[in-house]
């Protein structure tokens, strides 16, 4: 894909700190990548890569105290929205770019009905009357495909089961037509038939309404099959990027190669699953030069010492952050 | 070792158990296990696989009498496990151990590793205090964990490792059947394929047998010889592993299948159509629970519940559908391509 097209989403060097006993740390560090009109771009990683902290930063979302965007730039429609004020933010947050989360139960307001509840953030965004907002809910319902909407406008969160409860937040989300989504594991901690259901709902909802989605996720299944571009996250960095086709035929980071290699496969037997030894680098204690260098087999001393930029790898549009990846991808 | 009554094999017989809700408007029951039947040969893992609800976990904790079934028999090595009291309940129990999906909820914070792992030796063994200590460094050893960290407190390690020690905490009483209950659903992927080496080793070192109870069929393709895929309490497929996903002959075992996201977009094709959710225990639909959702169901299905029944050498289904449903792999696809 060219990048002739303004990206609808443009992170430049976007860097999040976290702190730890009175010192700052990164946990997202100077991540650079755009998401263009109608794309879904997966970011795939580990338990403490940075990727939901990545969302929480687009959206300024982190808590005021202990968390900072220290640099970089989001940019959106032209303005970069880390320099925005708390109110144009608000103006921002739900309206032209909306999210959901892994777990709808805890976003969903237990005390509401489902149907005063996204009427509620349609009155909020949009305005106009009571009976506007409760109809455009119930078409919200409909278009997110929950059965009997009409009586359910009326339940609470609880009534619903879990996968319903990922629709309703995804009906909300929907509310204000909003030109980015960024989907924080959404489908975790769903059944796989319900996850199917929700994912190919996503895909259809997304062609429908001309979104661009940012979906993130540690499952690599997933991602082989929503994402059009892939960014695989360590440490709070990106490793590699590039197009899904790419990253799974041809992957160039050895993280990238060992995730797939440690991944066990339904449809096909994995005898030689293998194991990254370690674990993901605390936030506290990255190391120096490429953070993946200590569980690496193909480290070579310079990888302990200098950090590796994210530079092409020789094919278009395939980025990936390791100088010493064996020619042709890693097997 | 132990005086061995039977050859080592764990077998199931139409195991049953009900909950009961007792609620403002009287009592609800809810059927979480019905009829259920299976076979662990010694040495061998059996996986079960089911979505949330289906009675998977109910099986794991009912077949240790963590929770005591309604009926069916339960008999282990040639001793019935239902029948047993006291003293021979307390024995077999030595010789079942579990391990759960959650380390951090399954391991006392207050107590150090040591008190934890060392705990079930003094119940269960007369050995000295030295042969405890022993026993429990050696299975440290064996999870892959340092000797010194007995002495710590289960905050002061990794989800991967808290794992290992729940791992630690079922094998010192060196058991011959462990039932994994999710055991590595909570972990990474790069930390799930470490637990898994270290469960395939210590099968083939101990010649354990497994009951794993798991939604993730790459787990359990990759983990268990044979598989039962279990569906609002009962089982509706069983047979090898391998054959089981590559040819399911249960139309709800194929749609398992085919949801399962496959980490190749190549194998990206038409999504199938996946109609409703899994209904609910408490009011489950008459004849094949299954129905409601299938698209090859007729008229039989609503009526009459199908038996699970011996198709060819090795494989069984509770299905009328004359049809084997047998679709080769391919994925199901979701995105615009």
């Amino acid at each position: 894909m060219t990048s002739f097209p303004r990206p609808a989403l443009d992170l430049r060097n976007l860097r999040t700190e976290f702190r730890i006993r009175d010192r700052w740390y990164p946990a997202v560090r100077n991540v650079s990548v755009s998401l263009m009109p109608n794309e879904t771009l997966a970011v795939v990683g580990e338990s403490g890569s940075g990727k939901s902290v990545t969302a929480l930063s687009i959206l300024r979302l982190l808590p005021h105290a202990g968390a900072r965007i220290q640099g970089g730039e989001v940019l959106f429609e032209g303005q970069d929205l880390v320099t925005l004020s708390e109110r144009e933010m608000s103006s921002i947050r739900g309206n032209s770019i909306a999210m959901i989360f892994q777990e709808p139960m805890t976003s969903l307001n237990p005390t509401m009905t489902v149907g005063d509840q996204i009427a509620e953030a349609i009155l909020i965004h949009r305005g106009g009357s009571r009976m506007q907002a409760k109809a455009e809910a119930l078409r919200l319902l409909e278009e997110v495909k929950i059965p009997s909407p009409k009586s359910r406008l009326d339940e609470y969160p609880h009534q619903f089961s879990g996968g319903m409860r990922q629709r309703v937040m995804i009906a909300m989300a929907l509310a204000c037509h909003p030109r980015v989504l960024l989907a924080d594991e959404p489908t975790t901690a769903l059944d796989v038939t319900i996850q199917a259901q929700v994912l190919s709902q996503l895909e259809e909802l997304k062609q429908a309404y001309g979104m661009s989605m940012l979906f993130i996720t540690h499952n690599l299944g997933v991602v082989a099959q929503i994402a059009d571009r892939v960014a695989v996250m360590y440490a709070g960095e990106i490793v590699e990027l590039a197009t899904v086709d790419a990253l799974f035929a041809k992957p160039m980071h050895p993280y990238t190669a060992a995730l797939l290699r440690a991944m066990p496969r339904a449809d096909r037997g994995t005898e030689n699953l293998e194991p990254i030894p370690g674990s993901v680098p605390a936030l506290s204690a990255v190391p120096a030069g490429c953070s993946y260098a200590p569980r690496c087999p193909f480290k070579e001393r310079t990888c302990l010492d200098l950090h590796p930029e994210l530079v092409s790898s020789g094919d278009p549009g395939h980025l990936v952050r390791c100088p010493v990846r064996p020619v042709g991808g890693v097997h | 070792m132990t005086t061995s009554l039977g050859n080592g094999d764990f077998i199931v017989r139409n195991l049953s158990k009900t909950f009961v809700r007792h609620g403002g408007s009287g009592a609800r029951c809810v059927r979480a296990v019905d009829d259920v039947s299976f076979r662990v040969p010694k040495g061998t893992s059996l996986g079960l696989v089911g979505e949330s609800g289906c009675g998977k976990s109910t099986v794991a904790r009912a077949i240790l009498r963590l929770i005591e079934p309604d009926s069916g028999s339960i008999v282990f090595d040639g001793i019935d496990v239902r029948a047993a009291k006291g003293a021979a309940l307390r024995a077999l129990r030595r010789r079942m151990q579990i391990v759960f999906q959650d380390p951090y909820s399954s391991l006392n914070p207050r107590r150090t590793i040591r008190q934890t792992l060392e705990e079930p030796l003094r119940v269960h063994l007369r050995i000295s205090s030295k042969e405890i200590r022993e026993k429990a460094e050696a299975a440290m050893v064996e999870v892959g964990l340092p000797r010194e960290a007995l002495e710590r407190y289960p905050h002061e390690f990794s989800g991967g490792q808290r794992q290992r020690i729940g791992i630690a905490r079922a094998l010192v009483l060196d058991p011959e059947l462990v039932v994994a209950d999710e055991a590595v659903s909570a972990l990474d992927v790069s930390v799930q394929a470490q637990i898994l080496r270290l469960l395939e080793g210590l099968r083939e070192r101990r010649g354990l047998s497994f009951l794993f109870v798991s939604h993730d069929l790459g787990v359990v393709r990759h983990f268990c010889d044979r598989v039962c895929v279990m569906y609002l309490g009962r089982i509706v497929e069983e047979g090898p592993t391998v054959d089981v996903f590559d040819r399911p002959l249960h139309p709800y075992t194929r749609l398992l299948r085919d949801s399962y996201p496959v980490p190749d977009p190549r194998a990206r094709r038409p999504l199938v159509q996946i109609v409703g959710e899994v209904p609910s225990a408490a009011n489950p639909p008459p004849g094949c629970g299954f129905h409601p959702r299938c698209a090859r169901a007729d008229g039989l299905c609503s009526v009459e519940r199908p038996q699970l029944e011996t198709v060819s050498d090795d494989r069984a289904r509770a299905c009328y559908d004359p049809e084997a449903t047998d679709v080769a792999w391919g994925g199901l696809r979701i995105g615009a391509r």
